[in-house]
């Protein structure tokens, strides 16, 4: 009974907030306000009910998977209707902030430009370049793995490289490689390579003495240890070096336009949307590539999650 | 001893790729000069090999470790380019330190500086902004709940491609150059360390925790006596890799305002085909971030020294 009445309570407490939150946008949406102070004032005030109104339902799930999703979105969502309201109620000129219904628009009015887009950055540059990068990581690091010589000399010199801002790499491979996607995929594998070395390095190396003396025991080969044990035991380096690199290769991509491009690319479309003030575009490029990223990232966390099962991490 | 012969041999590499990375414009430059070169039409020469070029001009080697504007210069010519715009700039140049007092705007010094700044900058706010939303995130629920997702997607945004637009953003708010390039140092160094600073506050174990329970410690205590001492090794660790990240940030933020920093070097050298000016730039970022990670290293060994840790 106390616990269906907590429950209840909270419940109201989450509608309640939610209803403040909606007011008060409502209200600052009729009142247009362009006085600084009462800005700020609105600004704080839908702040505060919209943290309320989330922590409110976070509290809120007895399940906890319910509030594990709830509580995400429920920030998303309050934050882009604070984000539409201010920008409508202020009168923010939509070169600074476009609300974000504005950006919506741009985004459905411009899908062919937009996937030409994606398609000449994400697919034929970071794609292509992530994919030879880390392979040429792999390659690399099971060589490392079999000398010591190499690795007492390469590691270092990885270890260093994967600190360093690859990034200005860009402008001297785009003059080698041309304005094409194969300059962008170039910088895509430089940038990727090292993270990935030095984490298959790491991973290669996670095999416990005893593990391997039973594969002697087994009288395994080399090859046949590498397979079976040392690879699978591997991958849970290689899924964070994979993460880490996605990003990184998209990253590569789009800097690398800004030192030349074709007329397509989501680099070029930012730049060039900058130069016409066109911030609606710019925005829907973002969203663009956050989606891209997003996906990436998910589709390796599914990945990981479906080849190390066996994994601590992984267990539920 | 195995790094020197790694560096050696790339070093190697270099110079043997530097042949017929150049050896087109050197045939062109020796043809002019009215050296005899063995494809003698510039048609013939465009199709054919780079390395066939090569071998039929093997008296031309020598001059394509030293032209200028090379497509890849050779490192000696990197490191005199590195050489003439610091120490030589600086002593001998008219608007150098010795003449006028104050650091070249034409040496790397003083871009160099001037990205260390933006970075430096960048890398405190973003810390300190990294370390309070862990704290938030692991004393309440809800930011927990709701905050660590979004902090998450986020880095799978390529922020750094939207440098462009945060810098022309704030400056027409009225936040310009250094406050600009800072923010998107901050950005990316804030990540590491909020998930390194969440790890490491969690990480005194459930006996631990019981054990100031029995003392009757309150919340504040427990925070400052264990949670925080606990996380110091983890917070280095990703201290190390924001500064690198930051490093990045000034450096991509530079790009699209063009006053000054190792990033406007980079552009600069890419628009005028100064390929020497370019590689002196990339150096002279690898020195610094590795400088900055040193720096932070060195604190880590005696900040942890200082607090009893045996290494």
């Amino acid at each position: 009974m106390r616990r269906f009445s907590e429950a209840m309570g909270t419940t109201i407490s989450v509608v309640v907030f939610l209803l403040m939150f909606v007011v008060i946008a409502l209200a600052a949406l009729g009142r247009a306000e362009s006085d600084g102070g009462m800005a700020l004032l609105w600004v704080a005030l839908l702040a505060y009910i919209g943290w309320q109104f989330v922590d409110a339902l976070a509290g809120w799930a007895e399940a906890p998977s319910v509030g594990r999703l709830a509580a995400p979105f429920a920030l998303g969502a309050v934050v882009l209707i604070g984000w539409q309201t201010i920008v409508t109620a202020l009168d923010v000129p939509s070169v600074i902030l476009p609300a974000p219904s504005q950006i919506a628009v741009t985004f459905a009015g411009n899908l062919r430009t937009l996937w030409a887009d994606f398609v000449q950055t994400i697919l034929k540059g970071a794609m292509s370049g992530y994919v030879v990068g880390c392979a040429l990581a792999f390659g690399m690091a099971v060589l490392v793995d079999r000398y010591d010589f190499l690795r007492r000399g390469l590691l270092p010199v990885g270890n260093f490289m994967a600190a360093l801002p690859i990034v200005g790499t860009a402008p001297i491979l785009v003059m080698w490689f041309g304005f094409d996607w194969q300059s962008k995929a170039a910088v895509v594998v430089v940038m990727v390579f090292f993270p990935m070395l030095v984490n298959i390095v790491a991973g290669l190396a996670d095999t416990t003495a005893m593990q391997r003396d039973l594969m002697r025991t087994y009288s395994a080969s080399y090859w046949q240890t590498l397979i079976t044990l040392r690879l699978p035991a591997a991958l849970p380096f290689v899924f964070n070096g994979l993460k880490v690199s996605a990003t990184l290769a998209l990253i590569g991509a789009i800097v690398a336009e800004f030192f030349g491009s074709p007329t397509v690319g989501l680099g070029f479309r930012i730049n060039a949307s900058l130069g016409q003030l066109a911030l609606d575009m710019v925005w829907s490029v973002i969203v663009v590539a956050a989606l891209a990223g997003s996906l990436l990232y998910g589709f390796l966390t599914v990945l990981e999650r479906w080849l190390t099962f066996w994994h601590p991490s992984q267990r539920r | 001893m195995p790094v020197l012969a790694v560096i050696a041999t790339l070093l190697a590499i270099w110079y043997v790729a530097v042949v017929p990375m150049n050896i087109k414009e050197v045939l062109t430059q020796a043809e002019r000069e009215g050296a005899v070169i063995v494809p003698p039409s510039a048609a013939e020469r465009r199709d054919a090999g780079r390395w066939g070029l090569v071998f039929a001009n093997l008296d031309l080697i020598g001059p394509s470790w030293s032209t200028e504007r090379a497509r890849l210069p050779a490192p000696h010519q990197v490191a005199g380019e590195l050489w003439k715009s610091t120490w030589v700039e600086e002593t001998t140049g008219r608007r150098g330190i010795v003449q006028s007092g104050s650091f070249s705007n034409r040496s790397l010094i003083y871009h160099g500086g001037v990205t260390l700044t933006a970075t430096v900058l960048g890398f405190v706010i973003g810390s300190v902004l990294g370390i309070l939303l862990a704290v938030g995130i692991v004393y309440n629920r809800a930011m927990d709940l709701s905050v660590m997702p979004w902090a998450i997607i986020s880095q799978t945004i390529p922020i750094v491609a939207l440098a462009p637009m945060i810098i022309v953003v704030l400056y027409s708010v009225g936040l310009s150059g250094l406050v600009a390039k800072a923010a998107i140092s901050a950005y990316l160094s804030f990540f590491p360390v909020a998930v390194g600073m969440v790890k490491g506050l969690r990480s005194p174990d459930a006996m631990q925790m019981d054990l100031l329970q029995t003392y009757s410690a309150n919340k504040s205590q427990s925070f400052w006596k264990l949670r925080l001492p606990a996380s110091v090794p983890y917070l280095f660790a990703s201290l190390k890799i924001a500064i690198a990240a930051s490093l990045v940030g000034a450096i991509v933020g530079e790009l699209p305002v063009q006053r000054g920093g190792l990033g406007a070097r980079m552009l600069g050298g890419s628009y005028y085909g100064q390929t020497e000016q370019i590689w002196a730039a990339l150096f002279m970022a690898a020195v610094m971030a590795a400088g900055l990670v040193w720096l932070v290293g060195w604190i880590e060994r005696r900040t942890l020294r200082a607090m009893g840790a045996q290494t």
